[in-house]
């Protein structure tokens, strides 16, 4: 007897899903999620994410992107008003409008923290001794994070005021002191004793009095470098760095008449724009590089010329006669090369400033045995210690970037060497994403949107004071600004993925969890890794 | 403008979600919850257009139907790729019966439906172009005339590809094809002529037409979504890649689709009682070539002699349809 079939005519097999034929079979490759680095944080001279704290402030949450920001640099507020945003240039958002303005949100973030009173706690004690020698950037940074890892830090500065440079040589007019102040503040608020008025004179005997277990040495260069200029008469001749901490100190400065400031650098911008607001008749700034090739900022030249500074470039400073400057004039030869042309021409002035590099004072620790002094500068290893044991140097003293994130960022990488080196050990560099590069990415997922500027203050009313001159994003420019970040590289939860499998071999996470493949059923053809906007995804050839 | 671009969110305008967005500004494929309607483990080629566009209007489908949705499908990559005997990829009421006959099995389920009073479930019918503009065309252009409550769909991958690929009549001009002997001088269409199946469906006056493609899923979902809303005959065409049919990579699929519209070979367009009433503005201009060259199906056009008068001709088609639907913006050269 045939057995009766409990099936409609001519079927014999019960209808089952397509899930039983797992098509992962199929695949020669297989796409895999990773975070590629931002080419924003690969350039931030202090390490910050950049990214990421970006993606905290699209979504409001400005204390949670703040704490991002703190992991790596104490100074938001300051980084808004004077880091030279780097990271812009670096921007890939840059190649298709603009690059976004990290510097502004990253302002807009360090104020809200000051508005609001956000703190950061010291870490557990360790019970550990570290003396830093100045309160500069560099010496702060690293300060801040030793505090964070639990050490207990003294950091002794010979000025009656905290900041370095930050105070005496960058002006109010960019750096308003109750921002500087407020975030030193934060850090002596964490436990970091700082004594002002406190020069070192000898490192090896404040250690040893102190009980120290090591010493980050973050000086800087204090003294302006002056050169010699033949002159006849008594016209005054002085050096940047004097003039900008008098004018810090409210000392009385010889800045009025015809101000005749020699130097290309920011310095040079500094004092020239510094002499405005103080009355001077006439500013001008005499510049042996073309315009191009002259290392201050181009916003800041552009700023001076704006409030009445003037500019000339390819002129050398021959000689002084009373008041008369002869100056030849140079033509651009070949790379920082600059010809002599034996033309001459003068210019009137009531007083010379000499914007012309700085030079340290390292005696206090010149005698440690180990230490190199080379070029001007410290030597230091790649964990930033000196030839003498346990102790470290960064900032503007060795040679580097010397600006203050790059100091901060020296701070920062030295505290964590410090760190390894009182626990006995040594730290271990980490391994550098790859870079997320544009060609990994796909951009046409992205809205066009135009970069948010900052307003500037109307160039009359700012010459007239050191009031602040570029202003803040408001809160839903700064939004807008972060939210025109492209995530290069790292997954910000776009859903296209998960939406362009055929397959639907993606699986949704949830919000903060991002995906995972389901290999079982992806057949590798690609299309998520080819439609992913900030190249999150990655297509690996299947070991076979 | 169907699809609002929504500004001042970094993707939120062409990316399937983002965290950004609030949820009703969202697209159906970005849930968790989605339906899934053509499951996983269905046997069509890695980055298949069509597997990808089925799922993106069923689904839409389905949630705007509220999941009281049946779909007749005709022959094709889609029905043969989805229910190999004894298995379905189906997670819907889903039948096939002919290759010819899926708009008057839609039509007659639809009346079914309405006899018994329940007229709250939409029926939609769906086949590639072959199925379509060839030989379903007979019972497509009965169901437009009669007006019969049924969304037809066409995924259109310009070529009868489940049989090793074909000519359609939706086979573009010059486009290669394996087995298919040229009709005249070149390959594919003659230039000129070819039928496009959303002027046809227009010329029926019908309801609403719609034309769209897998690289915009936010106009898609909304089209469809919109057709399941309105009782009479619907027709919205899309435009999928068929990597193995066009000789393209399998990772090219969104790509080439998103191409095809810049380009103005595809014009992205809604149609209701036969008037156009909204286009998709190209956003950036580009020459027909860029979407032509990843293809293999028009290599012999390109390498050391290139034709140019053929890639000119094809180009004037392009433009003729930049004209014709208005798709640049006003101002854009
Ligand atoms: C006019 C001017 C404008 C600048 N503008 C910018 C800018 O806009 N953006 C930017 O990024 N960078 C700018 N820079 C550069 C930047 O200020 C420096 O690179 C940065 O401050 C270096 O930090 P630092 O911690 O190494 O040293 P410093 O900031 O110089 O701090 C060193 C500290 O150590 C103290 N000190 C030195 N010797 C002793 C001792 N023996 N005992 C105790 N304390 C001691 C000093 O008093 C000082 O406070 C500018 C520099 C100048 C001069
Ligand atoms: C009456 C009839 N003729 C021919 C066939 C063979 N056939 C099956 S699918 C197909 C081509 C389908 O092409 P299209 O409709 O464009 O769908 P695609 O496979 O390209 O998605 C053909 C010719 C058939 N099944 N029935
Ligand atoms: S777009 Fe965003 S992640 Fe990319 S480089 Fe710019 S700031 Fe960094
Ligand atoms: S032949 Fe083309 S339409 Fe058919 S399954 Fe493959 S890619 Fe899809
Ligand atoms: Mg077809």
């Amino acid at each position: 007897m045939a057995v009766v079939m409990n099936k409609p005519y001519a079927i014999t097999l019960d209808v089952g899903s397509s899930l039983a034929n797992k098509t992962g079979s199929w695949r020669t490759a297989r796409p895999v999620y990773l975070d590629r680095l931002p080419p924003c944080n690969n350039q931030c001279p202090a390490g910050e994410n950049i990214q990421s704290w970006l993606n905290l402030a699209e979504e409001h949450k400005y204390e949670a992107a703040w704490r991002k920001i703190m992991e790596e640099n104490p100074f938001p507020s300051v980084m808004g008003r004077v880091c030279y945003h780097t990271c812009e240039g670096a921007c890939n958002r840059g190649q298709i409008d603009l690059p976004v303005g990290i510097n502004s949100v990253e302002r807009f973030l360090g104020d809200q923290a000051l508005k609001h009173g956000w703190k950061i706690n010291p870490g557990k004690p360790t019970g550990k001794k570290v003396m830093v020698l100045g309160a500069g950037p560099g010496g702060l940074s690293a300060a801040y994070h030793l505090a964070r890892m639990g050490h207990t830090v003294t950091v002794f500065e010979a000025s009656p005021k905290t900041g370095g440079m930050m105070r005496y040589g960058i002006p109010k007019y960019r750096m308003p002191r109750e921002k500087l102040n407020a975030e030193i503040n934060q850090i002596k608020e964490m436990g970091v004793d700082i004594r002002v008025n406190s020069r070192v004179d000898d490192v090896a005997l404040t250690m040893k009095e102190g009980g120290f277990d090591a010493c980050f040495l973050a000086v800087g260069l204090q003294n302006g470098r002056m050169i010699n200029i033949p002159q006849q008469g008594s016209l005054p001749i002085l050096d940047a760095v004097t003039v900008l901490r008098s004018v810090e100190l409210e000392e009385s400065v010889a800045l009025s008449g015809r101000v005749v400031i020699y130097g290309g650098g920011n310095t040079a911008i500094d004092v020239a724009r510094s002499a405005i607001r103080l009355g001077a008749l006439s500013v001008t700034v005499i510049v042996l590089e073309d315009r191009a090739q002259m290392p201050a900022h181009p916003a800041e030249i552009n700023e001076g010329l704006e409030e009445g500074m003037a500019l000339i470039n390819l002129r050398q400073i021959k000689q002084i006669e009373g008041n008369t400057l002869t100056l030849e004039i140079m033509v651009a030869g070949h790379g920082r090369d600059f010809l002599h042309t034996g033309q001459f021409e003068t210019i009137e002035a009531d007083v010379v400033v000499q914007a012309l590099g700085q030079t340290g004072a390292f005696t206090p620790f010149a005698n440690l045995p180990g230490i190199i002094i080379q070029d001007g500068a410290v030597q230091v290893g790649t964990d930033l210690m000196t030839g003498a044991l346990g102790v470290y140097a960064g900032g503007d003293m060795i040679p580097s970037q010397r600006n203050v994130t790059a100091a901060i960022g020296l701070g920062k990488k030295a505290a964590r060497n410090i760190d390894a080196f009182l626990r006995g050990e040594k730290l271990q560099p980490k391994v550098k994403a790859e870079i997320a590069d544009i060609s990994r990415m796909n951009t046409r997922y992205y809205s066009d949107a135009p970069r948010t500027m900052r307003p500037v203050l109307d160039a009359v009313r700012r010459s007239t004071g050191f009031a602040e001159v570029v202003g803040n994003l408001d809160e839903e420019n700064a939004v807008f600004e972060a939210r025109r970040c492209m995530s290069c590289g790292n997954c910000f939860e776009c859903d296209n993925c998960y939406g362009v499998c055929p397959d639907n071999s993606v699986i949704k996470l949830g919000p903060g969890n991002r995906f995972k493949f389901n290999y079982d059923y992806c057949k590798g053809c690609g299309i998520c890794a080819a439609e992913c906007p900030c190249g999150a995804i990655k297509m690996e050839i299947e070991q076979i | 403008m169907p699809n609002q671009p929504i500004k001042f969110y970094q993707t939120g305008t062409f990316t399937i979600g983002n965290r950004l967005l609030d949820e009703n500004n969202r697209s159906v494929q970005a849930t968790a919850a989605r339906y899934n309607s053509l499951n996983s483990g269905h046997r069509a080629c890695q980055g298949c257009g069509e597997a990808l566009g089925a799922r993106y209007a069923i689904d839409a489908a389905m949630a705007a139907a509220d999941r009281q949705l049946i779909a007749a499908n005709a022959t094709g990559c889609l029905e043969v790729f989805s229910t190999p005997y004894p298995e379905t990829s189906w997670q819907i009421p889903w039948i096939h019966s002919l290759f010819g006959n899926a708009p008057a099995v839609a039509t007659g389920i639809a009346a079914g439906l309405r006899s018994k009073g329940r007229g709250n479930v939409r029926v939609v019918a769906q086949g590639g172009d072959g199925s379509t503009t060839d030989i379903g065309f007979g019972c497509l252009s009965g169901m437009f005339e009669r007006n019969d409550d049924v969304l037809y769909i066409c995924y259109d991958n310009e070529g009868y590809m489940n049989t090793g690929v074909q000519r359609s009549s939706a086979t573009p001009p010059a486009v290669r094809t394996a087995t298919t002997m040229p009709l005249g001088a070149e390959p594919g269409n003659v230039f000129g002529q070819g039928k496009y199946l959303p002027a046809i469906a227009m010329a029926h006056r019908i309801p609403y037409v719609a034309t769209a493609t897998v690289a915009d899923l936010h106009d898609l979902e909304y089209k469809v979504k919109k057709a399941i809303n309105i009782r009479g005959a619907k027709y919205i065409h899309i435009f999928v890649p068929c990597p193995l049919g066009w000789g393209s990579a399998s990772n090219d699929t969104i790509n080439l689709a998103y191409m095809v519209k810049e380009c103005g070979l595809f014009p992205v367009f809604e149609a209701e009682h036969g008037k156009v009433t909204g286009v998709s503005k190209i956003r950036k201009p580009i020459p027909v070539e860029e979407y032509m060259k990843p293809q293999r199906r028009y290599a012999h056009l390109f390498g050391k002699n290139p034709a140019t008068e053929t890639i000119a001709k094809i180009q004037a088609l392009a433009n003729e349809n930049i004209q014709t639907y208005g798709l640049l913006e006003q101002g854009a050269k």
